[in-house]
């Protein structure tokens, strides 16, 4: 189906846009093809399901939040997902789609490592940022969403760290939907040069249960050679917002790049996390977790392509589906010709609560190579009888042997998560969502 | 001293899937009383142990088991372990992303009362003490419950938990079997360690040589899904020299399992 849809924003909305927030030309150009591109091109297709009916086009695009001086002054449900008791944070708050608070240590700054809200680094940082934006991770031209992306980008985090600078303290930002109908087409960059390595965390909250929202999110991670990126995130953006979000990995020589994804989302979703393992000897390890609740629908694309010779590509996907909702779970490996000894793994598993809940568990193997190993795991079912009989024979009642068994299934993100005021925030929202 | 507990088990029949496995079970063991039951494969012994505690599976279609004079077939799975029964298993479920420390924690709290929970600290020193007792590594406690445990370290996961609930009345599932004879002597150590007249055990075991270590009051053998005989220590060794053949001589048992009656 065509779709035909007219575009909410036009070719004048889009230049103003730009020249307001004085960005260099080259990214008014990447808007305006976005633009151009956005008019044509068709929706994505995730597996198994159908988002062209979805709301990606009605929303609020440009909000601006009020500034603070300190974290102190955010509300405690921002102030949550924050260390409050650890100085030096590093840390970038973005409310609606302006900067709220930004701290950055000085020895970071010292050693040449970047954190700051997109738009200011158009400005200090345009060649570097220019250099990663929409090349060679996440292309404008995919899909009609993409091209958007790239017409109305309006908020996101630059992170770059320097090469041979490893960066123990992970690296934060907490994006706030505060006003329930902006826009979020927020960009995240995420960049370890050459023998360099990171953590990033980052949030989306918003409040907006009946208000509809978009969310269309790209994230661009690109870890060069011998780099290790740790990228962890707790979504949890309201039952009105429709999300799409692309995060995208690319690694190259002896690099590592781990996601650890709290996909945490009320609202329908479309999730795609694709690494590509570019160099020898990259390696990925994407996990994912979510819980489904009333009638949400959402789609979780993980995919990892081995192109460099004895790379190895993990994926763990994990899901609690509730009530009415939908989860389906596609965990893609690809192993490319000439990727000798590849390994690729994928494992895929939903945990049904209800009756009228829906799981699909989908690992998937293409392989153009054949010296290569390869394995895959999925199942769809109800908490284990036998679990839970194990556990209520200690004298454990079932409601928390349940428990048990339902965050040990979730625990392999939630204890990777660095920050623990996040992993705090990460178990509270899994409680708020399965109970 | 607190007077131990009596499990009464009377005239036990029990189903899984329709069929029926347990035709009429008695047994009694009291607070203090050590028994065994042995019998060949296929006789029922495990599905004792699993309707005693309240297995999904099976279905108690007559009979009576009564704790201290309660209905043990009224109660949920959890409320007969927080009366005072504990089985360790023969096949222990894994349980993954869940810490064996954190388990065993919530197990012990959901014997407590609200507000009365274990703080950390005495519970951290109580189970090293007892991970000691038992000679396992203190890394296994921060590992996933069971999860790529060994046979062996099953079972002493098993012992660990009955040693840090301290039951009324335990059942062991061949709580010896795939123990090499280090690791047996130390579970039987651990076994020998609750004995108090407050303590009662049946354990279910093929092998006279855990016997040795844990000398049993009462020898019990099952065949057909019933108790066909009852002893002392002596008949263990009887069946240790000689075999189950003179029994189903005497009994005229041609075929001991349970889809057959004499
Ligand atoms: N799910 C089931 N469906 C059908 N039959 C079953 C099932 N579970 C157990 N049984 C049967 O019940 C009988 C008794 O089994 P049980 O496990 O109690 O034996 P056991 O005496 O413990 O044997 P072993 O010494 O080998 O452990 C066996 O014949 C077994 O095949
Ligand atoms: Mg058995």
């Amino acid at each position: 189906m065509s779709v035909e849809t007219k575009l909410p924003y036009d070719q004048d909305y889009v230049s103003s846009f730009s020249d307001k927030r004085n960005e260099p030309n080259w990214m008014k150009e990447i808007r305006l093809k976005g633009l151009e591109l956005a008019d044509r091109l068709e929706m994505p297709r995730p597996d198994k399901t159908n988002i062209t009916r979805w709301n990606f086009e009605d929303f609020k695009h440009s909000v601006d939040g009020d500034k603070i001086t300190s974290a102190n002054e955010l509300p405690d449900a921002i102030q949550a997902f924050l260390d409050t008791d650890k100085e030096n944070k590093n840390i970038v708050v973005q409310r609606n789609n302006s900067v709220a608070y930004a701290s950055l240590s000085s020895e970071l700054k010292d050693k040449g490592v970047i954190l700051t809200d997109i738009a200011t680094a158009l400005k200090e940082h345009s060649d570097l940022v220019e250099k990663y934006y929409m090349k060679d991770a996440v292309q404008i031209d995919e899909h009609r969403l993409t091209a958007l992306h790239a017409a109305l980008m309006n908020g996101g985090v630059f992170v770059y760290v320097p090469k041979n600078v490893q960066v123990e303290e992970p690296l934060q930002a907490v994006f706030w939907q505060e006003d329930k109908e902006a826009a979020t087409f927020n960009h995240v960059i995420v960049v370890a040069d050459e023998n360099s390595s990171l953590t990033y965390v980052e949030n989306y909250i918003s409040h907006n249960d009946n208000e509809k929202a978009v969310a269309n999110i790209v994230a661009e991670v690109i870890a060069h050679d011998n780099a290790s990126i740790t990228f962890g995130s707790v979504d949890n953006f309201a039952a009105g917002t429709t999300v799409y979000v692309n995060r995208r990995g690319v690694a190259y020589r002896d690099a590592k790049i781990e996601w650890n994804l709290g996909q945490m989302n009320d609202g329908n979703t479309a999730s795609e996390n694709v690494t590509h393992l570019i160099g020898d000897n990259s390696f990925s390890y994407a996990k994912t977790v979510s819980v489904g609740r009333g009638s949400q629908i959402q789609n979780f694309t993980a995919r990892i392509v081995n192109h460099g010779k004895n790379s190895n590509g993990l994926i763990l996907q994990h899901g609690v589906m509730k009530e009415k909702s939908t989860g389906i779970f596609n965990g893609i490996g690809k192993i490319e010709h000439g990727a000798t000894k590849a390994n690729a793994e994928q494992e895929s598993r939903v945990l049904m609560l209800s009756e009228g809940s829906r799981g699909d568990a989908n690992p998937i193997l293409l392989i153009d190579e054949d010296d290569v190993t390869a394995g895959h795991a999925a199942s769809v079912g109800r908490v284990d009888p036998l679990q839970l009989y194990y556990l209520m024979s200690r004298g454990i009642s079932q409601e928390e042997a349940e428990r048990l068994i339902i965050f040990g299934f979730l625990a392999p993100v939630v204890n990777e998560i660095p920050i623990e005021a996040v992993k705090n925030q990460l178990t509270e929202v899994i409680e708020r969502k399965v109970y | 001293m607190m007077a131990g507990s009596t499990l009464e088990i009377k005239d036990l029949h029990v189903e899984i899937e329709g069929l029926e496995i347990l035709k009429g079970v008695n047994l009694t063991i009291k607070g203090g009383e050590f028994h065994a039951i042995m019998g060949p494969n296929g006789t029922g012994k495990s599905t004792l142990a699993s309707a005693i505690m309240g297995h999904p599976k099976y279905e108690v279609t007559q009979g009576q088991i009564l704790l201290d004079g309660e209905d043990v077939l009224e109660m949920e799975v959890d409320e007969r372990a927080q009366a005072g029964l504990f089985l360790a298993m023969q096949y222990p479920s894994e349980v993954s992303g869940v810490t064996t420390s954190d388990f065993l924690r919530t197990a012990i709290n959901a014997h407590r009362e609200e507000g009365d929970e274990i703080q950390l600290m005495p519970f951290i020193k109580e189970m090293d003490k007892t991970l000691d007792f038992l000679e396992i590594d203190k890394n296994m406690a921060q590992r996933y419950l069971n999860e790529g445990f060994s046979g062996g370290e099953k079972k002493r996961n098993e012992i660990l938990q009955l040693m840090m609930l301290k039951p009324a009345i335990a059942i062991l599932d061949e709580i010896d079997s795939g123990l090499d004879i280090d690791a047996l002597k130390v579970v039987a150590n651990g076994i020998n360690e609750m004995r108090s007249d407050s303590f009662g055990c049946l354990m279910i075991t093929h092998y006279q040589r855990l016997l040795e270590y844990i000398t049993p009051d009462h020898v019990h053998v099952m065949m057909q899904g019933r108790v066909v005989k009852s002893g002392g220590p002596e008949l263990a060794q009887r069946l240790e020299a000689e075999g189950y053949e003179w029994i189903k001589e005497e009994l005229g048992i041609e075929d001991e399992t349970v889809g057959n009656n004499a």
